[in-house]
């Protein structure tokens, strides 16, 4: 039973893991903590369902929604971001700018979905399951763990093992530096955002198939969730990203199935702040020295 | 080889550099000098593309590159090291140099990592050490090997002795005196006015944005009028140990 939960509880870390990867991404490069993040995800949710909809098999969706959640990501700096760095006002406008966004795209959503909370089809995902060391497992929940894994292996292998890699630590670590070398920061820029936006756009569509939903505030309660890892497991970190969604994950799914209803949300964010008082820097990261950073 | 013909800035609103013109012959070290605030830093932004000039004109080899975004400029093969190193602290010694091999593109690189090292032999010992580890000195001649890695046309120097102590100091001197020996074109930018007269060839002297002196090394250094009128005189002598105090 308890292997069972914590299976669960992996599964839907995973897809926390994928929406903090993206978040840290962005903040990890330009010191943005983007907060349209979670709707861009829920942007990535309805161009998956949509591509359903029309017919498309799974794996287009999954395509149609990366493609366009990392082209709305792009858009989203050009009109949001863009104008604040060239005149210097990154720190707080940026996230006032990113909060403006969030509500731009939900409003929008709200209004097309005519608020109504949207079902892929029944048939959209095979439905089978099979038993694995005794737990069982649904083809669903290895294909959320196949696409999180995969795409942290590709992230970790483009960030730590390409020229353009390197050229994206320069430009996240010194701007100035990074130009005089010959890198070309706006082409850096453009590139991780796209990343990020293709993160939250396949964020978007396993939300919206593992619990069956696509609204237009499906992004706000993973934007929190998704806060809790970023500090959970350090800002700007990675590993810490993946590590602390995990995390949460498991811990959330054994409070739900031990603890009283309700009790779980509690526990989780009591958690955080416990781990916020022993470890002000997060599990991996440096949360406290990041935060300075960007006061700079 | 490097020619700027009648170059201005504007900074903030205030005119930095005012019509300046210099060039850089092959396998020449000039030397630019100044008092702090003279104008020094944004001429070499300026030529770096990092800041952009508001006339006039920089070419390389022909090359006009004054309307050029600063990593065009860097891979067209003006590659600058900045004031105050730059280095990326949170990557290692190695991960530094490789990153200076992009500003290369499709040029022919002339240096290789070997001839990195061998001027620099303290680079290989610490190579997977992070370069925010590394001391002042050695994050110079750090920061001086990853711009050697795009092979440089002309290599730009912004106060490469700023806060380093006087032994250092002369290390750094001697590396880029070695590196000119050998055909590297460079343009030195410096506060410390005796020392940059003693390696360099020729040498302008930029005061309030302007070019008000120009001539031989040499000769300036030997001339005490030059030396107390527009350099601060025997201050001059201090200028690198009074730098890094100010930086302690």
């Amino acid at each position: 039973m308890l292997a069972q939960q914590i299976l669960n509880g992996i599964v839907v870390g995973a897809v926390y893991s994928l929406f903090a990867l993206g978040f840290n991404l962005i903040f990890g490069v330009h010191r943005i903590l983007n907060l349209a993040h979670g709707g861009v995800v829920m942007v990535g949710a309805f161009a998956g369902l949509y591509a359903v909809l029309a017919g498309l098999p799974i794996w287009v969706a999954f395509l149609a929604a990366a493609l366009a959640a990392g082209l709305l990501s792009v858009l989203i700096d050009f009109v949001a971001f863009r104008p604040l760095r060239q005149r210097g006002e990154m720190e707080f406008a940026a996230l006032v700018s990113s909060i403006g966004v969030d509500m731009v795209l939900t409003t929008l959503a709200q209004r097309w979905s005519g608020t109504q909370v949207m079902r892929f089809p029944f048939d959209a995902f095979p439905i089978s399951s099979f038993t694995l060391f005794g737990l069982r497992m649904t083809t669903m929940q290895l294909t959320i763990l196949g696409v999180v894994l995969a795409v942290s292996v590709l992230l970790v292998i483009y960030l730590y093992g390409t020229s353009f890699g390197r050229q994206v630590r320069a430009a996240a670590e010194n701007d100035r530096a990074a130009r005089l070398l010959g890198v070309n920061v706006t082409a850096v820029y453009v590139q991780t955002f796209f990343i990020s936006g293709l993160l939250a756009g396949l964020t978007g569509v396993l939300l919206g198939l593992a619990f069956n939903n696509v609204y237009f505030l499906m992004g706000e309660p993973l934007l929190l969730k998704g806060f809790v890892v970023l500090i959970l497991g350090g800002l700007g970190s990675l590993k810490g990203a993946l590590v602390a969604g995990f995390l949460l994950g498991i811990i959330q799914a054994i409070c739900t199935a031990y603890l009283p209803n309700g009790l779980s949300d509690p526990v989780v964010y009591g958690l955080l702040f416990v781990i916020i008082l022993l470890r002000p820097s997060g599990l991996f990261g440096d949360t406290v020295r990041n935060v300075r950073a960007v006061r700079q | 080889m490097l020619v700027i013909d009648k170059l201005s800035i504007f900074y903030g609103g205030i005119q930095a550099v005012r019509d300046v013109s210099l060039e850089v012959a092959e396998g020449e070290m000039v030397a630019l000098i100044g008092p702090n605030g003279a104008g020094k830093s944004s001429l070499l932004n300026g030529i770096s593309g990092v800041v952009r000039s508001s006339s006039g004109t920089v070419t390389l080899q022909g090359q006009p590159l004054h309307a050029s975004a600063a990593h065009k400029v860097a891979r067209a093969g003006l590659i600058q090291v900045p004031e105050g190193r730059l280095v990326l602290g949170e990557q290692t010694v190695m991960e530094n140099l490789l990153l200076g091999e992009l500003a290369l593109g499709r040029r022919q690189p002339t240096q290789s990592l070997q001839q990195i090292f061998d001027l620099f032999p303290i680079l290989h010992e610490r190579q997977k050490q992070y370069a925010g580890s590394l001391s002042g000195g050695q994050q110079q001649m750090l920061a001086i090997g990853r711009a050697l890695m795009g092979s440089p046309k002309v290599l730009l120097l912004d106060e490469p002795s700023l806060g380093l102590a006087p032994i250092v100091i002369e290390q750094v001197f001697g590396a880029l005196q070695k590196l000119n020996q050998a055909g590297m074109t460079i343009l030195l930018v410096e506060q410390n006015a005796k020392r940059a007269l003693e390696v360099s060839n020729r040498a302008y002297v930029i005061e309030g944005g302007r070019i008000v002196h120009q001539g031989l090394s040499a000769a300036m250094r030997d001339d005490p009028v030059m030396m107390e009128h527009y350099l601060g005189g025997p201050l001059a002598d201090n200028s690198g140990t009074r730098r890094e105090d100010l930086h302690a």
